[in-house]
């Protein structure tokens, strides 16, 4: 099942989300009785400081760091309550939420599109389908022409496209991107932004984006903030003027500019990239 | 998608070379064995190829292969009249180390009941049977002599007429064969001053009644058994059949050689397992962030288990070709004859997917307690 396809429950629903780590004296409260729902299409950014619970709520919505109470449902079903896992989480995970990293995690002995097309050949798609597929999402994120080369030649942004294909590529109703422009400068951070902005929008898939930069700050529906645990909504800032006009254009061949991005005929990979 | 292939051509060098480590520690695996089926081979070459019925040794003793036995040379007179007996030879077998052309020549000495034995039955390479009764020996090639040269062996000179490949004894030494009473000649030669000491002693002389076997040829259809039975009715002998007489050789000599062998084979193998454990745990760590992000795309644990299983049957395939490969190329150089029958090649490949499926169990183990979490450290 595929939560972009249900857009009435909403992508993500977490209800009293509480992480305790240690125990007595020892014991750290990184979490908070956490509660938020995100709507399908919607995308939000989590800022705040370092230590105040991001990466742990983050990783609890992500099914890999379960909390010790609360309730998590993922399009409308639920998955967690407290530490309990009502389904097989890495199945669940599998199907229904990618993931998008500081940095871009892309396995070392694969190519660009291998790298996106194992994530749908674990979801058991048929190889020739999923190369297909993952060829079509390079195509839309801009980095078609670095399909055959390895990660460790592709600059930081390229690499974190083909992240966002991989995390897109079983088209999933929820992604969760933490801090996913630590690594890149301001134009190419401000391009991955608006790129999470595009996905949840065409797609409906839900996104959070645990972020600490404020200058992206203009492309998300909503803005969240954490300190010690908790969370609340936040101002949103106003986008500086330097990175409102349009992005430069990479010299690489297999560079990628705003341009590619939005005015690639592969305009939806939800829509017009079915498996 | 075969993860496991795409990550050892990221790898190849680094798998290349423990392939080729592994190669040769399986080759010498192979070796060891190879090298007990020669010495078999070696050791049972002589009783094959002599061709006896019976050997008829020194009472309580197992015979010339085993230990030391000595029997008066008339007793192949004697076996002659036991019913069903056709022919009787004596047999003279001792090793030999000399000078010869500023090397060291070692090697063991049989003497050919000539003229009834010309060596005929041996497997001549070049040259000719004895035709002789005195200074002319069959050498093995393996002694590095040829055809036309003359050796000092006692007193005498001797001309090689005849080369045999092949024909070594159970030490490995290459096979000197000369008449029976040439044989006895040099095992009995004593020099200048020893003759002329013992002559002023007025001792007599230390001459050749003995031999070390006489080995019998039953007529065909002749019943082994009875004969056996009459001449173990004589005090001084004991009879062995072929079998049992290679069976001593077998089991007697080459036995330790095989426990040694075995044993060594053992540790070679345990070497290997220990060698493709750690390579294969070491990939395993080096992968733990690409295994933790497998796992969090939803990668099933076969996928994981497979990835490092297929690499540990990739390791152990190469290392089986290169042991098999290299072995072809080096064993012919080894000093002593290298059999390796296609059992031994069996065995080999079972062993190797073995140690390759246990080498592999310490990655699965540290793969599969890597978390997902693990993508955010």
């Amino acid at each position: 099942m595929n939560m972009s396809e249900n857009p009435s429950k909403p992508a993500v629903e977490a209800v009293g989300l509480t992480k305790i780590y240690g125990s007595g004296a020892t014991e750290i409260v990184a979490m908070r009785e956490v509660s938020l729902r995100l709507e399908p299409g919607e995308v939000i950014a989590l800022l705040g400081p370092s230590g105040s619970g991001k990466s742990t709520l983050l990783t609890a919505l992500g099914l890999i760091n379960p909390p010790t109470a609360g309730r998590v449902a993922i399009g409308g079903v639920l998955v967690l309550e407290g530490d309990r896992a009502l389904t097989d989480l890495a199945a669940f995970r599998r199907q229904h939420i990618g993931f998008v990293f500081q940095k871009a995690n892309l396995i070392p002995f694969l190519n660009a599109v291998q790298n996106v097309q194992i994530a749908m050949e674990i979801n058991d798609a048929p190889p020739r389908l999923a190369r297909r597929r993952a060829m079509e999402l390079l195509g839309y994120l801009g980095v078609m022409d670095c399909a055959n080369r390895l990660p460790d030649t592709l600059s930081g942004g390229q690499q974190q496209r083909v992240a966002v294909a991989r995390a897109l590529a079983n088209e999933p109703g929820l992604i969760l991107a933490d801090e996913p422009t630590a690594a890149l400068d301001g134009a190419r951070g401000l391009q991955v932004m608006e790129l999470f902005s595009k996905v949840a929008h065409e797609c409906g898939a839900g996104v959070i984006v645990v972020t600490h930069d404020h200058r992206a700050l203009d492309v998300f529906d909503r803005v969240l903030q954490m300190e010690d645990g908790r969370v609340w909504p936040a101002e949103k800032m106003s986008f500086p003027s330097e990175y409102a006009g349009p992005i430069m254009t990479h010299a690489s061949s297999c560079s990628f500019s705003n341009v590619q991005v939005f005015d690639h005929p592969a305009a939806s990979p939800c829509l017009a990239l079915k498996l | 998608m075969n993860l496991a292939a795409r990550d050892i051509r990221h790898n190849l060098t680094r798998l290349a070379l423990t392939a080729g480590g592994i190669g040769m520690l399986l080759m010498l695996v192979l070796g060891m064995s190879g090298i007990y089926e020669g010495l078999v081979y070696e050791a049972s070459l002589l009783v094959d190829r002599v061709d006896a019925d019976l050997w008829l040794v020194q009472r309580e003793t197992r015979g010339p292969f085993a230990e030391q036995s000595s029997i008066p040379a008339n007793v192949e007179n004697r076996a002659l009249s036991v019913p069903g007996v056709v022919g009787a030879r004596r047999f003279v077998f001792w090793t030999l180390q000399r000078q010869h052309a500023g090397r060291s020549l070692r090697s063991t000495l049989q003497g050919l009941a000539w003229p009834q034995d010309t060596g005929a039955w041996l497997p001549l390479v070049a040259g000719r049977p004895l035709g002789r009764a005195h200074y002319e020996m069959i050498a093995d090639v393996s002694l590095g002599l040829s055809i036309g040269e003359r050796i000092k062996l006692g007193k005498d000179f001797y001309q090689v007429v005849g080369l045999t490949k092949g024909m070594t004894s159970a030490s490995g030494d290459g096979m000197v064969f000369v008449s029976l009473p040439d044989a006895q000649a040099i095992e009995f030669d004593e020099p200048g001053e020893a003759v002329r000491l013992r002559r002023n002693a007025h001792a007599p002389a230390n001459l050749p009644a003995t031999v070390s076997a006489v080995m019998i040829k039953l007529a065909p259809g002749a019943d082994a058994r009875a004969a056996i039975n009459i001449i173990q009715g004589w005090p001084d002998l004991t009879a062995y059949t072929r079998a049992q007489e290679r069976d001593f050789l077998v089991h007697g000599y080459v036995d330790s050689a095989r426990r040694q062998l075995g044993l060594f084979r053992v540790v070679l193998v345990v070497v290997s397992l220990i060698t493709m454990a750690l390579i294969l745990y070491t990939l395993t760590l080096d992968k733990t962030h690409d295994i933790a992000m497998l796992k969090l795309i939803g990668a099933r644990d076969r996928v994981i288990v497979g990835l490092i299983l297929q690499q540990a049957l990739f390791l152990g395939a190469v290392g089986y070709g290169l042991a098999l490969l290299l072995g072809d190329w080096l064993f012919p150089f080894f000093p002593r004859l290298v059999i390796v029958t296609p059992a031994d090649y069996w065995l080999l490949a079972g062993t190797v997917l073995g140690i390759s499926v246990i080498s592999s169990l310490l990655g699965i183990w540290k793969a599969l307690r890597v978390s997902p979490n693990a993508v955010l450290s």
